[in-house]
């Protein structure tokens, strides 16, 4: 590990002024850029640590909620409110590392950890990611993990978050503070697919500081669901997980969410399966037809071709079993 | 095998029993004092429990060093340039040790080449610029702290000249195999013209079946704390053979083997991985090189790269049966991978020899070596794997023919060892099986595949026959020292790696000498003491067992020399005496009996020690000794996703007499979770390019969490084993045979698929 500064800030502005150091890093529950930097894959010289801010979940008057960026993701997974009108995201979390590392985590360091992928770990392999140029093992290696939507030929890599998965189904925003002023950017849109510049994962930049995430109020609490497939029982990234939320009306889809995990470079929302399901018959049939036109441009690579098959399945039993609820499923 | 050997083998097959070690079987299985046998706890509970318990990197030692291994990138070559400077000016940085200034080392005598030899390979590493496999150190940094050292490690620049290796199994293979070997012996094995007696069978199967390579994951990692002064080195280590350490160090640095002292008094675990492999080399001679002491402790990646692990495999087995089951020809043949610089071949065919009666055999190992780390033993190496073909193709045929699995397996029970002639010295499997079957509710089960449905999930029972032989290796012996207020020490060189060895000998000791488990001290875990003990094989219960056999005998001896003529004991012969209520007694009459206190203030004496060496392990090479166990396993498949869960889960053993229920069946269950890690999840992902492991951590080198694994129910039959000390074989390495053929049935009984090629990932099941 390469010698580093400790800072400790309980200031937002002593933040973003220690932030825009080079070699500055924010230190979240640190259970990614800690192991990053034993590997000497993260190498910052300053530790902004901003666990100290932001650690409030607040409601606006329509029922939304703003979690703070260093809210623990236990204490989101287990908020009552959450609970209630977001148990999705309730599920996601839960369905994601261990106890003692969701105990650790922060909302913003969720956002931004970064991938999975074995070959970015090892700084011996060709990693395009870890520094740019160097070519791709992944793609001719062990890719089981890897993405089969909008991988580029410079990167196959996964986002690997579970939470973010659900953040993208629910419609979040991630509210954003830096040098240059404040902004919002919507989940969606936070994270980048690889394209040429794998390097870079969001659309954050230097010194930029998550605060929070806002989750607008929907109608969704009754009919939503997380299904993560993995490797093994538990503690295991996901191979496909789907976010899936419906409103219906009558036998009619009024309103669906979906979105992917394990599948791309960031969390996928289904766009066009929402699309192609929107004022349709809540029918086996139509999810079929939609998971089909999601996937239809899905690559598979050596080891993951699977994932293609598994996603549909996945989306269309979600939203079988979400359609055949009486009330409140699970 | 040489003439000799083979005319000696007849010979020991055809002696009398009475010349043979258990030919008259050990009082202790008749004689029941009240410890073997119970659930005791582990005695050494309390330490672990409140961290007192000292492991090889806990040591502390005066001006201790701390290493980091830098690893080499390559799988062949040679080092063009290696750039340490930077390193040797990080903070705290006391040295670097690479090839150009590492003092000279002689090569590790490999594992099976002597009987202390301990090495995982023959090299002698950081010798030269050569590379022999992807993850090999190629420099050692010594500092301060361990996060200088790791640190320091990270500046290393290497240069390597490249040349071709192979890395490929698959494509090793193609380019042609070589007859395996396993300790000596050829794998190869013909009785009969099987391929002539399959060709005309009207029923048979004949599949190929594949395993991955796996890596060990003990939790401790490997350690040692390791220190000269002078020519002598101590070493504190994680070690499950602490003589054959010894020794081998002592080959290495050309010294004597007194002059290396080995202690290990609490492993983490070992499963055949805590032999000597270059850590502790390189260690000690970096210890050497700096003058003072070291720490070296393996990351979870330098174990990895740094200790072998289970070869893959490739294996044929063809069954030829009648159409009532009976086997007319078993052919289990097949390919696994080694090195060029080991002689371990992953001897999958074992169980074949021992298992079923057939009219004809053909078995067989051929090997191919690939550049990487050594492989290695690895809890039930040969029989963990091997089982999964042989047990699965049996569930095929079973399929083929329409007969219950069971049925067919005991259809072809055989009277005596099938390959070799000789008597059992006791088999209880078909016992087993009746039980496991009972307690499982195995008549549930749908003979029909896709028969049984719960919501997503699709369920099926499937079951395996489970089993490792009994081993005693050459060399147990014990001392037993007895003291005048009537309390015994006795001291074996032997290793606690957490199975609970330290508490069943005390139970064992306590019930031979007629003491109480307090009044009783095992020290182990020592190269200052008596035997040369590998805890492998699960022999090291029946190595110490019969060490101590020896010592007691000679004790018994000198005791009745002791007590002399004015003793109730005055008459008898030692082999009619026993220990009994804290001294000695006629074994047909225990009112004829002396304390030790007496006996020992009579002859104006402190205490009394002898020491005594085991009786050769002819007993295996007289009996076939082998241990069964019936697994019983229920699967639920999601329909949706292909994933597989485990919800029941029964093993039914019969191992000869189980001396701790409560170590034993730790011993078991634990087997058959790793088990269901072999099944269902474990693979070494070697970089078939680069010849680089790349999962070597544990967040993606998949094992059973809590939520893979069921309650595992494990029965016994606890009949005794006439012919082993106690009566007991070994539970160590059972527990992880039959597992993934258990669960490859359950997994075909739920589905209808037969997945042939482990681990069973959700993706075949599709
Ligand atoms: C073994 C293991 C298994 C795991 N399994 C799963 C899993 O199954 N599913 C899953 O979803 N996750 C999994 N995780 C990942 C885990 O969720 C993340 O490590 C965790 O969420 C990161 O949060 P943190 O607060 O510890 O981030 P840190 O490690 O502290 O930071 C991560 C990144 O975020 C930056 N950062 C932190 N806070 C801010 C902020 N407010 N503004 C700007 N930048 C910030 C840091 O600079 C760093 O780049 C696993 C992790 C491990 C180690």
């Amino acid at each position: 590990m390469t010698p580093f500064l400790y800072e400790k800030v309980s200031e937002r502005g002593d933040a973003l002024s220690l932030g825009t150091h080079p070699g500055a890093a924010y230190l979240g529950g640190g259970t990614n850029l800690v192991d990053l930097m034993r590997e000497a894959i993260a190498r910052p010289t300053l530790l902004v640590d901003v666990t100290g801010l932001s650690c409030k979940i607040e409601e606006d008057e329509k029922g939304g909620l703003r979690i703070g960026a260093g809210v623990k993701n236990t204490a989101v997974a287990t908020d009552r409110r959450v609970r209630a009108r977001f148990p999705l995201l309730a599920q996601a979390i839960l369905a994601g590392a261990s106890a003692q590392i969701r105990n650790m985590a922060t909302v913003g360091g969720n956002v931004l950890q970064r991938t999975r992928c074995a070959y970015f770990y090892d700084d011996e392999a060709h990693c395009n990611k870890r520094s740019p140029g160097s070519g791709c093992d992944a793609i001719g290696g062990f890719n089981r993990n890897h993405a089969i939507l909008g991988a580029s030929p410079a990167c196959a890599a996964t986002h690997p978050s579970d939470m973010c998965v659900a953040l993208a189904a629910l419609d979040a925003t991630v509210s954003i503070d830096g040098p240059r002023g404040s902004r919002d950017l919507p989940l969606t849109d936070f994270h980048r697919l690889p394209g040429d510049a794998p390097e870079i994962d969001t659309e954050l930049r230097s010194g930029e500081l998550i605060t929070s995430i806002v989750l607008p109020s929907n109608g969704f609490s009754k009919r939503s669901s997380y299904r993560k497939v993995r490797d093994r029982s538990s503690y295991a990234f996901a191979l496909v997980s789907v976010a899936a939320a419906l409103e219906l009306d009558g036998g009619r889809i009024k309103n669906v969410r979906l979105a992917l995990g394990g599948v791309a470079h960031k969390p996928w929302r289904a766009h066009v399966a929402e699309a192609a399901l929107a004022g349709r018959p809540a029918t086996e049939a139509f999810f079929a037809e939609a998971a089909e036109a999601e996937l239809r441009d899905a690559k598979g690579l050596r080891d993951n071709t699977f994932k293609i098959k598994l996603a549909k399945r996945v989306i269309v039993d979600s939203l079988v079993k979400l359609s055949n609820a009486k009330d409140a499923p699970r | 095998m040489s003439i000799v050997q083979a005319a000696l083998k007849k010979a020991i097959a055809l002696a009398p029993d009475s010349w043979i070690p258990g030919g008259s079987p050990d009082p202790l299985i008749r004689e029941r004092h009240g410890h073997v046998g119970q659930p005791v706890s582990r005695i050494d509970g309390p330490l672990k429990v409140a961290g007192k318990a000292r492991f090889a990197a806990e040591f502390p030692i005066e001006g201790l060093t701390y290493a980091a291994l830098h690893y080499s990138s390559v799988a062949k070559g040679r080092i063009v340039e290696i750039r340490t400077s930077e390193a040797e000016q990080a903070p705290g940085v006391v040295l670097v040790m690479t090839h150009r200034n590492a003092p000279s080392l002689a090569k590790a005598p490999a594992f099976g080449t002597n009987p202390k030899a301990a090495g995982g390979d023959d090299l002698a590493i950081m010798q030269d610029d050569r590379i022999h496999w992807n993850g090999q150190a190629v420099a050692l940094v010594l500092a301060e702290t361990q996060e200088q050292a790791d640190h320091a490690q990270s500046l290393i620049r290497v240069d390597y000249e490249v040349d071709a290796a192979s890395t490929s199994f698959e494509q090793a293979i193609a380019d042609g195999t070589e007859p395996g070997q396993f300790m000596g012996e050829p794998l190869k094995l013909r009785i009969g013209d099987a391929d002539a007696l399959f060709a005309t069978a009207p029923a048979k199967v004949d599949a190929t079946y594949r395993t991955p390579g796996h890596n060990h994951n003990p939790i401790e990692l490997h350690a040692a704390t390791l220190a000269w002064s002078g020519d002598e080195l101590r070493v504190h280590d994680a070690s499950q053979a602490v003589t054959h350490a010894a020794w081998t160090l002592s080959q290495i640095f050309g010294i004597k083997e007194e002059q290396v002292h080995v202690t290990s008094p609490f492993v983490g675990g070992g499963f055949g991985s805590k032999t000597l492999w270059h850590h502790q080399i390189l260690g000690a001679a970096a210890a050497r090189l700096a003058k003072r002491p070291v720490r070296i402790v393996l990351s979870r990646e330098g174990v990895f790269r740094t200790v072998g692990g289970r070869a893959p495999t490739e294996q044929r087995v063809a069954l030829g049966a009648r159409r009532d089951g009976t086997f007319d020809a078993i052919i289990h043949t097949g390919v696994t991978a080694m090195t060029p610089h080991n002689a371990m071949t992953e001897p999958f065919i074992i169980a074949t020899r021992s298992l079923y009666a057939a009219k004809s055999f053909r078995l067989e190992v051929d090997t191919v070596k690939l550049n990487t780390v050594a492989n290695t033993f690895m809890r039930a190496p040969g029989e963990a794997v091997g089982t999964f073909a042989l047990e699965s193709a049996i569930d095929e045929l079973a399929a083929e023919i329409g007969m219950d699995p069971i049925e067919l397996r005991i259809r072809n029970e055989p009277e005596r060892d099938p390959t070799q002639g000789l008597p059992f010295s006791q088999r209880g499997i078909v016992a087993a099986w009746r039980a496991g079957a009972e307690r499982f509710e195995w008549y549930k089960r749908q003979q029909r595949p896709r028969s049984v449905r719960d919501g997503d999930w699709l369920v099926g029972l499937g079951c395996a026959t489970a089993t490792y032989p009994y081993y005693r290796m050459p060399g147990g012996a014990a001392r037993i020292t007895v003291t005048r207020d009537g309390r015994a020490i006795v001291a074996v060189a032997a290793h606690e790696m957490g199975m609970g060895t330290a508490t069943a000998q005390t139970q064992v000791i306590a019930d031979r000498l007629g003491l109480s488990m307090d009044q009783v001290k095992f020290h182990y875990g020592d190269t200052s003491l008596p035997g040369i003990v590998l805890a492998g094989g699960s022999q090291q219960t029946a190595s110490v067992g019969a060490g101590v056999v020896a010592a007691h005998r000679a004790l018994v001896a000198e005791m009745l020399k002791l007590a002399g003529n004015d003793s109730p004991l005055a008459g008898l012969h030692p082999s009619e005496v026993g220990g009994f209520d804290g001294g000695l007694c006629a074994l047909d009459d225990h009112d004829r009996r002396e304390s030790y206190a007496s006996i020992l203030a009579r002859a104006q004496r402190t205490e009394i020690s002898v020491e005594a060496e085991a009786s050769m392990p002819l007993e295996m090479q007289h009996w076939s000794m082998h241990s069964h166990a019936a697994m019983f396993c229920e699967a639920r498949v999601n329909e949706v996703t292909g994933e597989v869960r485990i919800s029941r889960f029964l093993g039914s053993f019969d191992c000869g007499r189980i001396l701790n229920p409560k170590t034993a069946a730790s011993q078991f269950r634990g087997g058959i979770i790793m088990g269901l890690g072999l099944a269902l999840m474990e693979e070494t992902q070697l970089d078939e390019r680069t010849g680089r492991i790349m999962n070597p951590s544990l967040a993606e080198y998949h094992v059973p969490v809590h939520l893979d694994v069921p309650a595992i129910d494990v029965i016994w039959t606890d009949e005794a084993d006439p012919r082993t000390p106690m009566g007991a074989r070994g539970v160590g390495e059972i527990g992880i045979t039959g597992v993934g053929a258990a669960v490859a049935n359950a997994v075909f009984n739920a589905t209808g698929k037969r997945v042939r090629d482990l681990p069973i990932t959700l993706d075949k099941l599709l």
